[in-house]
């Protein structure tokens, strides 16, 4: 690439960013502008943006009443390229683009597997054109074949049972983020020639390692030459740089559009774009060429479409999810590595659209909190928060240490440094049901049959702590290795036949590579373990001498509390489990991490395991996340918190969840009814007036 | 030395400036009729600590609560006095903010040597007026109010910074006048610091089923916020009066 200053890129620093390289990061810490003042400039809604988000009401009431879809594609198999446009009204719209031809009809992809495309659509009352399936049966092998195809029968057991659950095996396994911003700094050309040089320098020896390499690096530039169309579709030339912030919103949109239109991933995460965008807004504004209530505009038109992103899926999708998620994460905020909060006037416009266009869980905004944030726009968070209950933090003090400050979450706790890192995304293993595996030696408790290897069970009326812990241990061991594997498999397939080469286009060609694993049921194996400890736990047996219940004697320390007696039994699972994981080979070398992150899923995995020692009923849900189990925490919230902080995030690099919910009134007094800072000479100077 | 405590919330925000460790003391003379607390009435329940423990339950969640402190409340924490004045004297030795949640029924105004003594120890005091008019007081919590009230002047004249508490039950506490006349002794207070108007709830109904007692307000809603912010502004209008009235 040329060191000339490109003509969309006057009034910018130069540096790294402009000397041949991609380096969106560099071109933010150069050129970002900080804010640390308060949210009084903000703007009201347009009327454009008024009306616009009325249409967007109507339809929405309009999918309810229709029971959650309006319209769906049953023929047109999506590609980025595969729609004509869609507006909801071109005249009013700043910022254009939707899935397919029109707003609220949802794309085909079945890519995944066409069972579930199918299946999608006959929930929703309608039916994928036969010669589509036709086509995904006969003649196109989809990812969710591929994978049952190569599945062992313990596998198919394990998902069976529920041992491990929420597979992404026959759904998009998302999770992962193109660097979106890449497509608005650069142009498609240039990043297109870039990715060029990236298979001129690839290795020539065929091994299928590098001619794998070399196949998907084709895709990617098919990928960006269908993404250029896309804009072509729109009435836009994106092959060279954003030259404005219009532009700059707008051509980083149609990257997004591309990723949504090409998969229906489990989390279709942005990235970290609000500081970037910020960087054209301010260029603008300071050039007279915009107003402040315009850049409001833009960026309440994309967040617009931002909630528009639909997939078709089915019922039982949204039931394990609670709802129909998209995860367009949004990461905001945060601290440079050279110590300056990466607080811009943008940060305020985003978290601003809450206000304008009412609050909504997608884009799901995500605050990079860092002690260092300026004191104003914690401020502003903590009223929005209040007022709009939308808002997502993530510890940036803690994550900027391994992932630098360019970073973004994927789905609600995965970081990745954008563009060069990605994820295998893996379900959870249910560390609960593990422990009733331990105790009657690898039979399902529900499903009555050996699922797991056929170790030995407990014996005597009252469990055994270190029995306990040394049959659970070997039955970890087995379900970390067969965990691993599963997702091998899975994500073998994923890459063969449902590639994400348009996100995979915005990296760069070497990424790292997570592996991401989870696990369920933390909470209630570590008050398990603690009861067995500190209480006695009786067994109950049915005919066959399965243990199918539990009478826990005397009380226990439960996790939750800030006792270190059961947090510690918490700390050393996740440590142990992790442990366990890391033993395993791992598909392209991904890095093993882990998880402690259901956040809705924890309903439908309680109903699938049975009684559990700690005295908690078959069916009843697990906690989500790292939470401590309902109700059980009852020293208030900060030894609640206490507990869960202490668990090692060396040990569950990908996230460590914490659901908090509290009524408002618990949280501070209401300043309606609270009169603070009460002067009495002052009230009486006022009477004198 | 140890006191009896009922339970310690680590998270307390409403009971004193920022994030507070709340200590809930056992023991209470009173008998509220909307009291939402009826566990914490028997001074021999709950359990025993020491309170250099009230202050190590500090300093294990400092991070959370260094902008708030300690409130202690209860039950009524003056039937512990000297108990309640160790954890203040420990915790002003290592600067933490302490606050005394308190109905002021205890006080003795012919024999102040202990309240003198805690009162060195106190950045702030929550006082609860249950009601202004004595013979009401009497009806709702077995008790007049006099000693309430002279604690309330006492508390002036040590300039220690208040809040007045008040929890407006529908029909009990509700009425304007005597919302006036509260606001006009409140006039007087000119350590005065807040109003906190306390809009009465039932969620205590299911305390008084767990002790088997019987809930004296079973047919009394809870009040709306509407109503709170009003019975606020009516106590305010009674401060401005009170004032007017002085300097006039």
């Amino acid at each position: 690439m040329s060191n000339v200053m490109q003509k969309e890129w006057l009034g910018f620093n130069e540096g790294r960013w402009s000397n041949g390289s991609i380096n969106v990061r560099d071109f933010i810490l150069k050129n970002y502008t900080e804010y640390d003042g308060d949210a009084s400039f903000l703007t009201p809604p347009t009327e454009a943006t008024k009306k616009l988000w009325a249409m967007v009401t109507e339809l929405s009431e309009k999918e309810r009443e229709n029971g959650g879809v309006l319209d769906m594609d049953t023929k047109i198999i999506s590609t980025i390229t595969s729609h004509g446009p869609g507006y909801l009204d071109k005249n009013l719209e700043k910022i254009v683009g939707f899935q397919t031809d029109k707003p609220f009809k949802r794309s085909l992809q079945p890519f995944g597997g066409i069972r579930m495309a199918q299946n999608a659509c006959a929930q929703n009352g309608y039916e994928v054109d036969p010669s589509v399936v036709e086509i995904f049966t006969k003649y196109r092998k989809t990812h969710n074949q591929g994978v049952f195809d190569a599945y062992t029968p313990e596998m198919r057991l394990a998902r069976k049972s529920a041992i491990i659950t929420g597979l992404p095996d026959a759904y998009g396994r998302g999770r992962i983020i193109g660097d979106y911003r890449r497509v608005a700094l650069y142009g498609i050309d240039k990043l297109i020639e870039d990715k060029k040089h990236q298979i001129d320098t690839s290795l020539v020896r065929m091994t299928s390692k590098n001619i794998r390499l070399r196949e998907e690096l084709a895709e990617q530039v098919r990928a960006l030459e269908e993404l250029r169309e896309l804009g072509e579709i729109y009435g836009f030339d994106i092959s060279r740089p954003a030259a404005n912030a219009q532009e700059a919103v707008q051509w980083l949109y149609f990257g997004y559009l591309a990723a949504v239109k090409e998969q229906n991933g489990a989390a279709m995460s942005l990235g970290r774009t609000s500081t970037f965008l910020d960087i054209y807004i301010e260029r603008d504004l300071r050039n007279g060429v915009i107003t402040e209530q315009q850049a409001q505009e833009y960026i309440d038109h994309f967040i617009m479409k931002l909630r528009l992103v639909k997939f078709a899926r089915t019922p039982e999708y949204n039931e394990l999810f609670s709802g129909d998620p998209t995860w367009v994460t949004e990461s905001i905020g945060g601290v440079s590595v050279d110590g300056r909060p990466m607080v811009t006037k943008n940060s305020f416009r985003y978290i601003h659209t809450l206000d304008n266009l009412g609050s909504a869980p997608e884009p799901n905004m995500t605050v990079l909190w860092s002690t260092k944030l300026p004191r104003n726009f914690k401020e502003y968070c903590a009223e929005m928060s209040i007022k709009s209950s939308s808002i997502q933090y993530e510890n940036d003090d803690l994550m900027r240490v391994t992932h630098g400050d360019d970073y973004a979450i994927a789905c609600c706790v995965s970081s990745m440094r954008i563009g060069k890192e990605m994820q295998f995304f893996g379900a959870r293993a249910n560390l609960a049901k593990c422990l009733l595996y331990a105790i009657n030696g690898g039979i399902d408790e529900r499903l009555k049959i050996q699922v797991g290897p056929r170790y030995r069970m407990v014996e005597g009326d009252y469990l055994d702590y270190d029995d306990v812990m040394e049959k659970y241990d070997a039955m970890m061991e087995w379900l970390a290795g067969l965990y691993v594997n599963t997702l091998n498999v899975i994500h073998y397939m994923h890459d063969k036949y449902c590639y994400e080469k348009l996100q995979m286009a915005l990296h760069d060609r070497d990424v790292k590579r997570y592996f991401a694993t989870g696990i369920a049921g933390l909470s209630v194996v570590a008050d398990s373990l603690s009861a067995i400890k500190y209480a006695k736990v009786k067994c109950i047996r049915d005919e066959d001498g399965i243990v199918v219940d539990y009478e826990v004697e005397g009380d226990f320390p439960k996790y939750g509390n800030n006792d270190d007696r059961v947090d510690s039994i918490a700390v050393n699972l996740v440590r142990s489990f992790m442990d366990k994981i890391r033993k395993h080979h791992t598909y392209r070398d991904g890095v093993p991490t882990m998880s402690i992150l259901t956040i809705t899923s924890n309903v439908v995995y309680g109903k699938k395991t049975g009684n559990t020692p700690d005295g908690r009923k078959m069916g009843v849900p697990l906690a989500p996340g790292a939470n401590p189990m309902h109700g059980r925490d009852t020293h208030g919230a900060a030894a609640s918190l206490s507990s869960v902080a202490k668990l090692p995030f060396r040990h569950a690099q990908d996230g460590i969840s914490n659901t908090f919910s509290i009524i408002p009134d618990a949280l501070g007094k209401d300043n309606a009814v609270f009169m603070g800072d009460i002067d009495l000479d002052m009230l009486r100077e006022n009477d004198n007036e | 030395m140890n006191g009896r405590i009922h339970s310690i919330e680590s998270f307390g925000t409403v009971d004193g400036p920022g994030i507070r460790l709340v200590v809930f003391m056992q023991g209470c003379p009173m008998r509220c009729i909307y009291c939402h607390n009826p566990d914490t009435w028997l001074i021999d329940g709950g359990k025993s600590v020491s309170a250099e423990e009230i202050i190590l339950e500090y300093e294990k969640y400092k991070e959370f609560l260094k902008n708030g402190g300690i409130t202690v409340t209860g039950g009524e924490p003056l039937m512990q006095i000297e108990f309640v004045t160790e954890v203040f004297r420990l915790a002003k030795e290592k600067n933490i903010h302490t606050c005394l949640d308190t109905s002021g029924i205890t006080f003795t105004s012919d024999n102040t040597e202990k309240f003198d003594s805690l009162m060195k120890y106190t950045d702030l005091v929550l006082l609860d007026i249950k009601h202004i008019n004595s013979s009401v007081h009497k009806k709702l919590t077995g008790f007049d109010n006099e000693n309430i009230l002279s604690f309330a002047r006492y508390l002036t004249e040590k300039e220690i910074p208040v809040w007045i508490r008040h929890v407006v039950v529908p029909e009990y506490t509700d009425r304007e006048d005597d919302l006036i006349s509260l606001g006009k002794f409140l006039s007087s207070m000119k350590n005065l610091k807040a109003l906190d108007v306390l809009p009465y709830h039932d969620m205590g109904i299911a305390k008084y089923e767990k002790l088997g007692l019987d809930y004296p307000l079973k047919n009394v809603p809870p009040l709306s916020k509407e109503n709170a912010v009003k019975a606020r502004d009516t106590i305010m209008q009674g401060i401005r009066l009170g004032l007017n009235e002085l300097h006039q």
